[in-house]
C-alpha cells in the first residue's frame, strides 16, 4: 500500500465533462472569492469575528450561509435528475450515464436533509432560540462552534467525492447488501459513511447544547409554559436529536465495521440481516423528519401570531401536540418498509400509528386557522409562506396517510407517488418553514430589510412550480412509474416528465429570485435599515433587542410574566427603560479551536475514506490534541464593562426614540 | 479594581454560579444518547445472536468464572471512584489522587482481562468475521471496552490536573462529570453480563 | 471560573454528592444483585424458564440500584430534570429495542428463517 492509501490521480474523474466543468466553476468562483476577500481586506474581519466566533447569532447566520450554499449543490443534482428524466423518454439515453446518475440521486437526498435542511433548521434556532428565551447566549457557546464545524466538515467530505472518487450509488438510505464492500467496493459508500457520521456527531452536541440552555437558562421568571412556541417546537426537535441520532451513528458504525473489518451484520453471508440495517437506519429516518418539520411548524406559529397581531390560538395544545408528535413519531418507523415482509400484526400496528399521528398535526393546523379567525392578516412575505404551506403541506399529508395503509402502500411503495408525497411534506413543509422564518428573522440577524417584491415573486415561483414539479409525479406514481429510474420508455409517461422538468425550472428561477433578493437588499441595506428592532411589531423577547442584537443579547435579563413577554412589555410600559446602572457582563471569547478540532476529524475522516491509515492516526491524534488544548486554555473569557453597555444601549434606544417619533410622524401625516 | 466588582459581581449573579451545574447536566444528557447507542448495538445483538453461520454460540465460548472477576474489578471501580469524589469534595488531594489511582488499577485490570478474552477468542479461530453472531458479541462487548478505555485515558488526564491544579471548582465539575461516566459504564456493564454472558450460556 | 466553592452549599450538595454510607450500601446491594445470578447459572439451580425472568429481573434491580447510590438519580428538585431525562431515554431504548425486536423476529418468522 502506497502512501496515500487508495488514492492516486485515478480517482479524478478526468473523463466526465460535467463532473469538470462544474469543478471549473467551483474553481472559478472560489478563486474569484479569495481576491475579492484579499482586495477588499476582509480576511481578519471574517477570521475574527465570524469563523471563530461563539456568539450564537452568528453561527446561526454561518448555518444559513452553508445551507443556501448546499441548496444551490442539491437543487443542481435535482434539475440534472428531471432534465435527464425528460430527456431520456421513448428509450433515448439521455446524457447522464446510470453510475453518474445513480450518485447523483443519493447525493440529492443526503445534501438536502443533511445539509441543507438541518443546517438552515439549526441556524434559526441558534439566532432566534437564545433570544427568545431571553438569555446571553447557549449554555455551551464553544460547543456551539464546534458543532457547527462539525457540519462544515460532513459537507466538505461529501463535496470532495464529487473531484476525488465517486459518491454512493446507492440512495440516500444505503442500504445493505448493495452498500457492503462486496456489491460497492468504491469509496463512493465510505463517504456517504464518514460525512454522515461527522455532521451527526455535530447536530447530537447541537441537541445537547440548546436542551441545556432551555432548561436551566430561561430569563427570570419565564416558566417552560411560558416559552416562545417556537422554542418549545425546537426543545421538542432537540428531544428528538438526542433521541435519535445515537440510533443512526450506531448502525451506520456497525456498517462501516463490516466494510471495513469484515464483520456480518448486514451481509448476505455468515448470517448477517439485512432488514436490520433499514430497521434500525428507519428508527433514526422517521424522527429525522419530524425534528426537521417541528422548528418549521413553530415558525408558522410565530408569523400567524405575530402578523394577524394576536395571541396564538391554543399555545397549550400547540406545545402538547409537538409533544405527542414526538412520542408517536418514535413508533412508525416501520411505514417506511412495509414491504419488507413482517408479519400482518406489525404492519398493522404500524400502519394504525401512522394515522393516529396525524391528528396533532390536523390539531396544530386547526389552530393555525382559528388564530387567523377574526384576525387581521397582513400579507408579508413570511405569511405567503406560510398560507402556501397550510395548503401544500395538507395535500401531502393526505397522501402521507393513504401511504400509511399498508395494502395501499404495497402498491405505492418506492413509485414515484412516494417521491411526490415526502417532497409534498418536506418542501412544502420544511423549507417553506424555513423560508419563512429566514425573511421573518432576517432583518433581525442582519439589521436591515429584505426587498418585499423579489420575496413575494420568489415565493410565486416556488408555489407554482412545486405543483408543476410534483403533482405530475403522483399520476406517474400510479401509472406505475418506480423512483431512481434512469431512463424510461414508456410513451403514457412522457408527457408528465416533460411537466415535471418545466415545474423543476420554474423553482429554479424562485431560487435564482431568492439570491437576487439577497443582493439587492444589500445593496439598498443604508436605504432599509431595521432601527427599531421591532419591524413586525412582534410578541416575543427576540424583538426587545436592536438589529442586530447586541453581542451580549440583553443589557439586563428581562423579567418575563406572559407567553407573549415583549407585547406584555410594550403594554406595561416596561420596554425599552434603562436601568440606574449596568452591571458588567461575563462573556466567552472567541475561539480558532472548533475549526481546529473539526478539523482534524474531518482529514481523518478524509484519510478513512482511502484507507490512509498515517493521515487517520494524524487527525485523531490531532483532534483530541486540539481538544485537550482548549481544556487546559485558561483565557477564554472577560468581562464587559458598565461603561461600554451604557454606551452601546443608549445609542439603540436613542435610534429606536427617533424611529418612534418618525413613525409617529408618518401616522399624523 | 475592576477585577474586583467582576469577581463580586461573579459570585451573586445566579446564572453563572451554577455553570458547573449546567456542564453536569449537560454530560448526563450526553450520556442519555449514549444509551440510545449501547440500546442499538443491544438490539442488534439480540436480532442477530442466534445467527452462529455454524459456528461456535455463546454457549461453546463463554466462561463465566472468568467474567465474573471481571465483573468484580468493574463493581469495585465504581465504589471506590465514589470515594475520590467524596475525597474531592472534601478538597482532600491525597485522598482523591489515591483513590483515583486505585479506580485506575481496577480498569485496567478489566480492559486487559477484556484483550485478553478477545485475543484468545481470535486465535482459536472465533474472531469476529466468522459469523453475525461474533460479529454483534465483538462490537457490543468491544463498544463498552472502548468507552471504558476512553474513561481510563480521561481518567489520568484528570490524576494529572489534580496534581498541577488542586481541586478547584471546574475541576470538580470535571470529576464529577467523569463520575457519571464511570458509574455510567457499569450500568451498561450490568446489561452486558446479563444479556449477553449469562443469557448466552443458558 | 474562580475557584470559590461556597461553603454553605456543601451541605445542601452532599445528598447529591453520596456519603461513604451510602456508596457502601449501593455496592453490598449489587455485589448480592451480582452473586446471584451467577451463582444460579452457574449451578444450573433452576429450570431455564425460571432462571431468564430471574437474571433479567435482577438485572434491572441492580440498574435502579446503580442508578440510586452510584449516580444519585431521584426526584429532589436539583436531579429531577436528569431523572426524567433518564426515564425518556429508558421509555424511547423500550419502544426501539422491544420494537425492532418484535419486527426482525416477525420477518423472520415470515420468512422461516
Amino acid at each position: 500500500m502506497s502512501l496515500l492509501g487508495n488514492l492516486s490521480l485515478d480517482a479524478i474523474p478526468f473523463h466526465e465533462p460535467i463532473i469538470m466543468g462544474t469543478l471549473a466553476v467551483v474553481g472559478v468562483a472560489g478563486i474569484a472569492l479569495v481576491i475579492a476577500l484579499t482586495v477588499y481586506k476582509k480576511w481578519g474581519v471574517l477570521w475574527h469575528d465570524w469563523l471563530t466566533s461563539v456568539d450564537h447569532k452568528r453561527i446561526g447566520v454561518m448555518y444559513i450561509v452553508l445551507a443556501l450554499v448546499m441548496l444551490i449543490r442539491g437543487f443542481s443534482d435535482a434539475i440534472m435528475m428531471r432534465a435527464q428524466l425528460a430527456m431520456a423518454t421513448s428509450g433515448a439515453e439521455g446524457y447522464l450515464p446510470p453510475e453518474h446518475y445513480d450518485q447523483i440521486f443519493t447525493a440529492h437526498g443526503v445534501i438536502m436533509i443533511m445539509f441543507m435542511a438541518m443546517p438552515f433548521m439549526i441556524g434559526l434556532m441558534n439566532i432566534a432560540l437564545p433570544l427568545q428565551i431571553g438569555a446571553r447566549d447557549v449554555a455551551f457557546p464553544f460547543l456551539n462552534n464546534l458543532s457547527f464545524w462539525f457540519a462544515v466538515g460532513g459537507a466538505v467530505l461529501i463535496n470532495l467525492s464529487l473531484g476525488l472518487g465517486e459518491f454512493a450509488k446507492t440512495g440516500w438510505m444505503a442500504y445493505p447488501p448493495l452498500s457492503e464492500l462486496s456489491f460497492s467496493p468504491g469509496v463512493g459508500v465510505d463517504y456517504y459513511i464518514w460525512a454522515l457520521q461527522i455532521s451527526g456527531i455535530g447536530t447530537l452536541l447541537t441537541g445537547v447544547n440548546f436542551l441545556v440552555t432551555v432548561f436551566r437558562m430561561r430569563a427570570p421568571g419565564m416558566k417552560l409554559m411560558q416559552m416562545p412556541i417556537f422554542t418549545w417546537t425546537c426543545t421538542w426537535a432537540n428531544i428528538l436529536i438526542v433521541a435519535s441520532f445515537p440510533i443512526l451513528t450506531a448502525v451506520l458504525g456497525l456498517l462501516t465495521l463490516d466494510r471495513y473489518l469484515d464483520f456480518h451484520f448486514f451481509t448476505n453471508d455468515a448470517g448477517g440481516n439485512a432488514m436490520m440495517y433499514i430497521n434500525l437506519f428507519w428508527a433514526w429516518g422517521h424522527p429525522e423528519v419530524y425534528i426537521l418539520i417541528l422548528p418549521a411548524f413553530g415558525i408558522f406559529s410565530e408569523v400567524i401570531s405575530t402578523f394577524t397581531g394576536k395571541r396564538l390560538f391554543g399555545y397549550k395544545s400547540m406545545v402538547w401536540a409537538s409533544g405527542a408528535i414526538s412520542i408517536l413519531g418514535f413508533i412508525v418507523w416501520l411505514h417506511h418498509f412495509f414491504t419488507m415482509g413482517s408479519s400482518a400484526n406489525v404492519n398493522a400496528f404500524f400502519g394504525i400509528m401512522t394515522m393516529i399521528i396525524a391528528v396533532p398535526t390536523g390539531v396544530k393546523l386547526f389552530n393555525w386557522l382559528f388564530t387567523m379567525y377574526c384576525g387581521r392578516l397582513r400579507l408579508a412575505v413570511p405569511v405567503l409562506w406560510t398560507l402556501g404551506f397550510m395548503v401544500t403541506f395538507t395535500i401531502g399529508g393526505m397522501t402521507g396517510v393513504l401511504l400509511a395503509v399498508p395494502g395501499a402502500d404495497y402498491v405505492l411503495h418506492n413509485s414515484l407517488f412516494l417521491i411526490a408525497h415526502f417532497h409534498n411534506t418536506i418542501i412544502g413543509g420544511a423549507v417553506f418553514g424555513y423560508l419563512a422564518g429566514f425573511a421573518y428573522w432576517f432583518p433581525k440577524a442582519m439589521g436591515f430589510h429584505l426587498n418585499e417584491r423579489l420575496g413575494k415573486a420568489s415565493f410565486w415561483c416556488w408555489q407554482v412550480g412545486f405543483y408543476v414539479a410534483f403533482m405530475p409525479l403522483y399520476v406517474l406514481g400510479f401509472l406505475g412509474m418506480t423512483r431512481r429510474l434512469n431512463h424510461t420508455n414508456n410513451p403514457d409517461w412522457n408527457i408528465w416528465l416533460y411537466i415535471a422538468c418545466v415545474g423543476a425550472v420554474i423553482i429554479l428561477v424562485g431560487i435564482v429570485l431568492q439570491f437576487v433578493q439577497l443582493y439587492v437588499s444589500f445593496r439598498q441595506r443604508e436605504q432599509n435599515p431595521d432601527t427599531t428592532g421591532d419591524p413586525w411589531n412582534g410578541h416575543t423577547l427576540e424583538w426587545a433587542t436592536a438589529s442586530p442584537p447586541q453581542f451580549y443579547n440583553f443589557a439586563e435579563l428581562p423579567k418575563v410574566r406572559d407567553i407573549d413577554a415583549f407585547t406584555d412589555m410594550k403594554e406595561q410600559g416596561t420596554a425599552y427603560q434603562q436601568p440606574a446602572r449596568y452591571a458588567p457582563i461575563h462573556m466567552p471569547k472567541n475561539t480558532p479551536y472548533g475549526i481546529l478540532i473539526a478539523g482534524a476529524t474531518t482529514v481523518f475522516g478524509f484519510a478513512a475514506v482511502w484507507h490512509i491509515g498515517w493521515m487517520a492516526a494524524l487527525g485523531l491524534v490531532g483532534a483530541v490534541a486540539f481538544y485537550l488544548m482548549r481544556a487546559y486554555d485558561s483565557d477564554v473569557d472577560y468581562f464587559v464593562q458598565p461603561e461600554d453597555i451604557e454606551r452601546i444601549e443608549s445609542a439603540h434606544l436613542q435610534q429606536v426614540g427617533v424611529a418612534s417619533t418618525d413613525r409617529t410622524g408618518e401616522v399624523t401625516a | 479594581m475592576n477585577m474586583m466588582t467582576n469577581a463580586a459581581h461573579l459570585a451573586d449573579e445566579h446564572e453563572h454560579h451554577d455553570t458547573g451545574e449546567n456542564t453536569v447536566f449537560g454530560f448526563w444528557l450526553y450520556l442519555m444518547t449514549d444509551c440510545l447507542l449501547f440500546a442499538s448495538v443491544f438490539a442488534t445483538y439480540a436480532v442477530l445472536f442466534m445467527n452462529t453461520a455454524g459456528g461456535v454460540s455463546g454457549r461453546d465460548i463463554f466462561e463465566l468464572d472468568y467474567v465474573a472477576i471481571e465483573t468484580a474489578a468493574l463493581l469495585l471501580s465504581s465504589i471506590t471512584y465514589g470515594f475520590a469524589m467524596i475525597g474531592a469534595h472534601r478538597q482532600s488531594r491525597p485522598a482523591t489522587l489515591g483513590w483515583l489511582m486505585v479506580t485506575f488499577a481496577l480498569g485496567a485490570v478489566f480492559i486487559g482481562m477484556e484483550i485478553n478474552e478477545f485475543h484468545h477468542l481470535i486465535a482459536e479461530g472465533h474472531g469476529p468475521s466468522q459469523s453475525a453472531f461474533l460479529s454483534s458479541f465483538f462490537a457490543l462487548v468491544g463498544l463498552h471496552g472502548l468507552h471504558v478505555t476512553a474513561g481510563l485515558i480521561w481518567m489520568a488526564v484528570m490524576m494529572l490536573e489534580v496534581r498541577k491544579r488542586g481541586l478547584g471548582s471546574q475541576t470538580v465539575t470535571r470529576l464529577s462529570c467523569l463520575s457519571l461516566f464511570w458509574h455510567f459504564l457499569d450500568v451498561i456493564w450490568v446489561c452486558v453480563f446479563t444479556v449477553v454472558y449469562l443469557m448466552g450460556v443458558l | 471560573m474562580s475557584s470559590h466553592v461556597p461553603d454553605h452549599t456543601h451541605d445542601a450538595h452532599e445528598a447529591s454528592h453520596g456519603s461513604v454510607k451510602s456508596y457502601l450500601v449501593g455496592f453490598v446491594l449489587s455485589v448480592i444483585l451480582t452473586v446471584i445470578p451467577f451463582w444460579a447459572v452457574m449451578t444450573g439451580a433452576f429450570e431455564k424458564s425460571t432462571l431468564i425472568p430471574l437474571v433479567v429481573i435482577l438485572a434491572i434491580v441492580q440498574v435502579v440500584v446503580h442508578l440510586k447510590y452510584f449516580l444519585h438519580l431521584d426526584f429532589s428538585p436539583a436531579s429531577r430534570a436528569s431523572t426524567f431525562a433518564f426515564l425518556f431515554s429508558a421509555l424511547i431504548i423500550v419502544m426501539v429495542v422491544g420494537l425492532s425486536i418484535w419486527i426482525l423476529y416477525s420477518a423472520n418468522a415470515m420468512m422461516m428463517v
